[in-house]
């Protein structure tokens, strides 16, 4: 179906009497925001003075009034959005004179981030991974909770350690370090994910590490010590406590927007160490001349990828990079593939329509695990 | 066929029958299990045993494996080069199939001339077929080659554990074969050629056990998360059943909301009933009885939909 096959269900009621009754039955019954085909139709009923949908699509205007249906409470807007379109949003509802930015009160889905949480629209044809969800068939791996003590970065590290079901001492696991790693599990539903990919043979066993930063905007923006940290304290004290395979191959460093930096360049400090990467929404800010324009944070990530773009190399095996086209960083990202693939490294590179966030991360990340770490799913039938 | 009994379950996991199966041949006595497909897990038994009350031995077919090449490296290393050689013919394969089947499924989707389609997608479904047939049987000369090269059952570690498996199966009465890892399986069952110890005693397998037990292996996932998904003969089977194909977990592994797909598959192998064990599932052959298949037995038809087994079960039988 298509926007203009059919007359929309807003310019339906916009054609009659809007009477109270009209409105609720337009209402009544329906999900909002109302997806018909490629058409979406958001609405807020309440007195304001003005509305907007705050959205996070980069290359749209970031905010979009809504129009008030004369003579009545109802305010609406109707946005086409590509097929397979994940948004987040909020509501700007500006009341004498005061703006307050507010999740859709009409909108059950939610998605939740370090912040807080938005509102979420599905375009047509868009999905929840059925993979992401709960599966009681599903054999559930354990997180154990350890810190362990970091001269690199002068700090105590705390540390989350997935083992998949069944779980055996006996045998050796890859390894899987995780930037953010207690956000991953939180927002992205990492264990979830961790725990179907395997129980279905998508995914080999792995041990996973769940890392949580210190100060993030210092850590991952290409930092020596971090670098040392994993590579010089973490990866031997795990390699020490758990039975891993001792192969580039088998290592891999993952992580979304800085944390897909600090993998790249924690890479790049110890070329051949790690055998895979595993890049979300990388912030790989560059400049090509002059200043970059996204702040003194991304000084050091600008120095880094200036560098990396200039002198390219295989620091790694095989890359999966991924990132949504209604991301800032699209740019950034697309211009990273062809540079990695320019070194001899296998890349893999998917896009999604959606934004820098961790839903985002969570759809993509069945098509990166199951690429650097497939399992052998044509094989096992138990 | 032989003149054993059989019984082939849907998977135990949820709903173990195994012990129904074995009430139902009239067995009576203990079980050899094996949980070779199972791999480094192939010990932890209990829950099966248990499931049997207590009585079963484990053959122990990948420990055994294990100490074989430990003690004999010139057979493991040709058995490594041989399993390599398996993998790459295997590439070699799906990548002729996935071209192969994508002629058929143009055919199927191109409208035109209906009589010369037909033929056409019939020729185009014989060169797949044709294709399934040469990679089985190169897979089968190389097994050949293999055997007639090291004569694998005559080396004294091999014999030394096959000895003991004779041993532990003189004092059962019929054999279990669990699924799992089906190429392991299939690789130690044939490597200790166990059946050949078991004689006439009857055999219960479920899941990858299934798969090894029939003439044909065939690998098969519908959601594959890269490649095609286009199912694939793996090898030959142990051969106790000769016309049945099993596709353990298939509403889990086949997208049966496609039945164009579903019945390419089941014309893709026509001659053979393509079976569907479900939970619970019991499909048992004895002799003068024949087969019993019970409701959850299910059979992959060529209009991509599951019947009851029992409406097909004629021509297995």
């Amino acid at each position: 179906m298509t926007a203009t096959a059919h007359r929309l269900a807003i310019r339906a009621l916009l054609e009659g009497p809007v009477t109270s009754e009209a409105i609720g039955a337009f209402l009544g019954g329906r999900e909002f925001p109302l997806v018909e085909g490629a058409s979406v139709t958001f609405v807020w009923r309440g007195e304001a003075d003005a509305v907007r949908l705050r959205h996070f699509i980069y290359g749209l205007p970031a905010s979009q009034a809504f129009a008030r249906v004369p003579g009545t409470d109802l305010w609406h807007l109707t946005l086409e959005l590509p097929e397979r379109s994940r948004v987040e949003y909020k509501l700007e509802v500006e009341q004498h004179g005061e703006a307050r930015w507010i999740q859709d009160p009409l909108n059950p889905q939610h998605a939740r981030d370090p912040f807080g949480s938005n509102s979420v629209v599905h375009a047509h044809g868009y999905e929840v991974p059925e993979w992401t969800r709960f599966d009681p068939e599903s054999r559930a791996g354990t997180i154990e909770d350890h810190a362990l003590d970091s001269k690199a970065l002068a700090r105590r590290a705390r540390v989350g350690v997935y083992l998949p079901a069944r779980f055996r001492p006996t045998r050796r696991y890859p390894l899987l370090i995780v930037h953010d790693g207690g956000d991953y599990v939180q927002y992205s539903g990492l264990k979830t994910v961790l725990d179907n990919l395997i129980h279905r043979v998508e995914v080999s066993d792995l041990i996973v590490c769940l890392t949580y930063p210190g100060d993030r905007l210092v850590e991952y923006a290409d930092h020596e010590q971090h670098a040392r940290f994993l590579t010089e304290e973490l990866v031997p004290w795990l390699s020490a406590k758990w039975p891993l395979q001792d192969r580039p191959a088998a290592r891999c460093l993952m992580g979304a927007s800085f944390g897909a930096v600090a993998s790249l360049a924690a890479a790049s400090r110890y070329p051949g160490f790690y055998g895979r990467l595993l890049l979300q929404s990388g912030s790989f800010a560059f400049s090509d001349i002059g200043p970059n324009a996204r702040g003194p944070a991304f000084a050091n990530i600008v120095e880094f990828v200036n560098a990396f773009r200039d002198r390219p190399a295989k620091v790694s095996e095989r890359v999966f990079v991924s990132c949504g086209t209604y991301e800032s960083l699209i740019y950034e990202n697309r211009s990273l593939v062809p540079l990695l693939q320019s070194t001899g490294m296998d890349v893999r590179y998917v896009e999604a329509r959606d934004g820098h966030n961790w839903e985002n991360w969570r759809d993509r990340s069945r098509a990166g695990l199951t690429w650097l770490f497939p399992g052998p799913i044509g094989m096992i039938y138990e | 066929m032989s003149s054993r009994a059989l019984a082939f379950l849907g998977p135990q996991r949820f709903q173990p029958t195994l012990a129904r199966a074995v009430a139902a041949l009239g067995i009576e006595g203990d079980l050899a299990t094996v949980t070779a497909g199972w791999q480094e897990r192939e010990l932890e038994v209990e829950e099966l045993h248990e499931h049997l009350g207590g009585r079963a031995v484990n053959l122990e077919l990948h420990r055994r494996a294990e100490l074989v090449f430990q003690a004999d490296p010139e057979l493991a290393a040709a058995h490594h080069r041989r399993q390599e050689l398996f993998r790459e013919m295997q590439e070699i394969y799906v990548l002729r199939l996935d071209a192969m089947l994508a002629a058929c499924v143009t055919l199927d989707a191109r409208p035109g001339h209906a009589q010369l389609l037909e033929q056409e997608r019939a020729a185009a479904m014989d060169a797949v077929r044709a294709l399934d047939l040469a990679h089985a049987a190169r897979i089968a000369e190389v097994h050949d080659e293999f055997d007639a090269r090291w004569h694998p059952l005559d080396r004294p570690a091999l014999a030394l554990q096959r000895n003991e498996i004779a041993r532990l199966l003189d004092g059962v009465t019929a054999v279990a074969i669990a699924g799992g890892h089906v190429a392991a399986l299939i690789n130690r069952l044939r490597m200790f050629d166990v059946l050949g110890l078991a004689g006439e005693r009857p055999v219960l397998a479920w899941s990858g056990g299934a798969m090894a037990c029939a003439a044909r292996i065939v690998l098969f996932h519908d959601h594959p998360p890269f490649g095609s998904g286009n199912a694939q003969v793996l090898d030959h089977g142990l051969g106790l059943e000769e016309s049945l194909v099993f596709l353990p977990h298939a509403r889990r592994r086949l997208d049966l909301s496609d039945s164009t797909r579903t019945g390419r598959l089941a014309r893709r192998f026509r001659g053979s009933t393509l079976a569907v064990l479900e939970d619970g599932a019991i499909l048992t052959w004895q002799r003068g009885l024949g087969w019993n298949a019970d409701d959850g037995c299910l059979a992959l038809g060529e209009d991509g939909a599951l019947t009851p087994m029992r409406i097909t079960i004629g021509a297995v039988s």
